[in-house]
């Protein structure tokens, strides 16, 4: 009963504190209600004309809501890599960088949810998807599985920072015979999540663009890269705005991750456009569009040579340690590794593989402005759920928020 | 044909040549099939191009191809789903009545057949899957659509629920030679199947191809507005070509998408949630989605319906060529068969040994696409 009770005050607590804060703070959060108002009123128009108001059409069936899930997953993924070295191997470095890294794959998990139902047909018969009442095409659909290891995901990442911080607001250190075998769950799923989705692709004969063995693991090495990148980001920012306290180690550790993978990322980079352009085959044809176009059709030049050059300099900046532990040469690089990657894996994936066609057709796609708002929307989401749950574990870390000691705290935190 | 495949194959017991008792596509352990030989009707398959031709046109005008033997349901293999799905309906039915949402089904002002309508909107919601549910069950859905279309446009529609007969897989082979390019086969799919004209959906393409380059498909132009045939050029359609392996059922997430019995790869509109999985998982461009609300003119519909066929179908779904269900399995040749002017299109049952279709398949030197994928279409090219 009691722990009942200390839980309904930690609810509470929590959301009176996260309805105060200074005026920055309020004003971020009114910006991003406003982008998902938007998001919102632009996702009603296309719940009530269909799909149609969006760029996408029976020659490239997928866009720009499914390019935003692929990447996001794997932001999802890389946010727990962080949780091994602290749980298990006891590095203290990582631990304040832990919760934030949890909260920002729920984060990323909710806005992935959202996409694929922003994506969907009939959002109305998505109850179909859910097993013991609908019908579940398990184990052959990748799709399948992708639900049950994204939800399965989400519930370990929502229910272990939630153990730690329930602890923490009582007073009370958290046991970790309860939290390591749940980190340790945590890593391999992290891993699974972001295997599967690339199995999604991978496992279509069709597409020859994605079929192909390397993409599990490049998806895996982009994602280590750019989760991290954006973490790093994201404590940056908290040091600036919150006075959270973040060692500069636990940031070099973390632009260590990013540089490995990101190096790692390269090299499969050489190796696939190896393959698809030292000996050309039929199979090349999405490659040489992406890259170069097909038949004066040109539309993903400026992104993918955007990409490139960003993902090269960024690489190769975070290589020297002179430069990488220059804060300023740091965030820097992040920010255009992140960059680099999201169009990388989104938009040059996706797209290209829907390009040419089945029959070689060459049909081009441009989002429209319907699907770019409800984009920016969901985004604006993920932002406002992050910095809520941010601003919790933050609180409830510096001893802001504890069991039984509102009183005082109020005076404090107002 | 080997006994260890790596991959699918689909098996019609075409070229075999020894009797083998039960190994032949057709079932039978002795005679009566093409590909026994004991008996080898030597005759029988040695006909003439002009024999053929006219085994072409009376396959044209024949309706009597299929028994209409209708065969018991599938098996409710998740019986205890469905009664899952049955307490989940109830509980949620009663959850919104209290929050007063199917106020009209409940309102003692509106009319019986607002009620109706609205209690059939209500099962139609929270009804199950088709490829699961029972003969009755399959009938009761079948009716409620029939008596809803009723209520709201005060006409009368047919709609079937003929399952998939024995003894039959469908099959289709396609001349290259003859074909001229005419499209009557698309306008008159697109009427039959009562497709979205808005959208100027077309589950047929015809690709108009250069004489002398062989078919190089990514230079074919599969939206030409000019006479036909054009000098120097040949024809080939596609449309979806019902693969005895198909890719796009098994990434299905929800089943919504399954082979039948008779080889027809089917959708169940109401089932669908829109993913469009199976259309990046289509290797030949077989899949049309629903990205508006179809619409078809009120006098052009074609009343003469099929569940899993040409019934009016809603935006957000899955849809494409299903055989002409409520056709093929009505004994009758799909509408592009009987369009086309020029004889170029063969349809039959690939189990029939008499039929045309095994004719081509055994005395043409027929072909595929992309066989390399392991995708078995049931759809062959071939030339005179
Ligand atoms: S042609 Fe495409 S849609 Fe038709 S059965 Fe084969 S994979 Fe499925
Ligand atoms: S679009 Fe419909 S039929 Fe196709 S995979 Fe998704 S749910 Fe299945």
């Amino acid at each position: 009963m009691g722990t009942f009770r200390a839980f309904r005050h930690m609810v509470k607590d929590s959301l009176d504190y996260i309805t105060h804060g200074s005026k920055t703070y309020h004003i971020w959060m009114i910006f991003l209600t406003v982008i998902m108002l938007i998001g919102m009123y632009c996702y009603s128009i296309q719940l009530d004309e269909g799909l149609s108001v969006t760029g996408m059409t029976d020659r490239v069936s997928w866009g720009l809501y499914i390019s935003n899930f692929t990447f996001l997953v794997g932001v999802a993924a890389a946010a727990v890599m962080l949780v091994m070295p602290t749980y298990v191997l006891k590095d203290i470095d990582f631990k304040q960088a832990v919760l934030i890294g949890e909260g920002l794959a729920v984060a990323a998990l909710v806005m992935c949810l959202a996409f694929v139902v922003a994506d969907m047909g009939g959002p109305s018969v998505l109850w179909h998807m859910i097993p013991g009442i609908g019908v579940f095409n398990f184990p052959n659909s990748m799709l399948a599985w992708d639900v049950i290891v994204l939800n399965g995901y989400l519930f370990i990442n929502i229910t272990i920072p939630l153990y730690i911080l329930f602890r923490h607001y009582q007073g009370k250190e958290a046991k970790s015979k309860v939290y390591i075998p749940g980190s340790i769950i945590s890593v391999l799923w992290a891993v699974a999540i972001h295997l599967v989705t690339a199995f999604l692709y991978e496992g279509l004969q069709a597409r020859p663009f994605w079929n192909n063995a390397l993409l599990g693991p490049r998806f895996l090495a982009s994602a280590f890269a750019a989760g991290p990148a954006l973490i790093i980001l994201v404590l940056a920012a908290i040091r600036k705005f919150s006075e959270f306290k973040i060692e500069d180690k636990t940031i070099s550790k973390i632009a260590m991750i990013v540089t490995v993978a990101a190096q790692i990322n390269l090299i499969m980079l050489i190796s696939e456009l190896f393959k698809e352009f030292y000996a050309p085959t039929h199979h090349s044809e999405s490659a040489y569009y992406l890259f170069f176009g097909l038949e004066g059709k040109t539309a993903l030049l400026p992104w993918i040579w955007t990409a490139i050059p960003l993902n090269v300099l960024a690489t190769v900046l975070l290589t020297f340690h002179k430069l990488r532990n220059n804060t300023k040469v740091l965030y820097f690089c992040c920010f255009i590794l992140f960059v680099a990657i999201w169009i990388e894996k989104g938009f040059g994936l996706i797209v290209p593989g829907f390009i040419p066609g089945p029959y070689g057709k060459i049909a081009e796609y441009t989002p429209t402005w319907i699907e770019i708002w409800v984009t920016l929307g969901i985004w604006a989401m993920g932002a406002f759920v992050f910095t809520m749950l941010a601003k919790t574990s933050i609180g409830i870390e510096l001893g802001k928020l504890r069991y039984k000691k509102k009183k005082i705290l109020k005076s404090e935190t107002v | 044909m080997g006994d260890k495949k790596k991959w699918f194959q689909l098996d019609l017991g075409l070229g075999q040549k020894q009797a083998v008792a039960g190994s032949c596509g057709c079932g039978k352990p002795s005679g009566g099939c093409g590909s026994h030989a004991t008996e080898p009707p030597k005759n029988d398959l040695t006909i003439s191009a002009e024999e053929f031709d006219a085994a072409v046109e009376q396959e044209l005008m024949e309706d009597s191809m299929v028994a209409q033997t209708r065969k018991d349901g599938f098996q409710q293999v998740f019986d205890r789903k469905m009664d899952r799905r049955t307490a989940f309906r109830k509980l949620t039915a009663s959850l919104l009545v209290g929050a007063g949402a199917v106020h009209t089904s409940c309102s003692v002002t509106s009319g019986e057949e607002a009620k109706e309508k609205a209690q059939i909107d209500w099962e139609e919601q929270f009804k199950g899957n088709y490829k699961l549910m029972t003969q009755e069950e399959k009938q009761a859905t079948v009716d409620r659509l029939v008596r809803s279309y009723q209520l709201r446009k005060k006409e009368n529609i047919k709609m079937s629920a003929a399952d998939a007969s024995k003894d039959v897989l469908f099959g289709y082979a396609f001349n290259i030679s003859k074909c001229q390019g005419y499209m009557d086969c698309v306008s008159a799919c697109v009427k039959e199947n009562n497709q979205d004209r808005n959208s100027q959906m077309q589950y047929i393409r015809i690709h108009e191809m250069k004489d002398g380059e062989g078919f190089k498909f990514n230079e074919a132009d599969d939206n030409y507005y000019h006479e036909v045939p054009a000098e120097g050029h040949f024809y080939m359609g596609t449309q979806c070509f019902h693969c005895d392996n198909p890719p796009c059922v098994n990434v299905c997430p929800v089943q919504a998408t399954w082979r039948e019995e008779d080889g027809l790869v089917v959708v169940d509109y109401d089932w669908c949630i829109g993913c469009r999985y199976c259309m990046a998982a289509c290797p030949y461009d077989g899949r049309r989605f629903n990205w508006s609300k179809p619409e078809v003119p009120e006098d052009e519909i074609n009343k003469n319906q099929h569940y899993l066929g040409n019934r009016l179908r809603k935006k957000g779904v899955m849809e494409k060529c299903t055989f002409c269900v409520q056709r093929s399995r009505a004994g009758k040749d799909p509408a592009c068969v009987e369009a086309c002017p020029t004889g170029a299109r063969i349809f039959g049952n690939l189990l029939d040994p008499n039929s045309t279709i095994r004719w081509v398949l055994e005395n043409k030197q027929v072909f595929r696409l992309k066989e390399d994928l392991g995708t078995e279409p049931k759809f062959w090219y071939f030339m005179d």
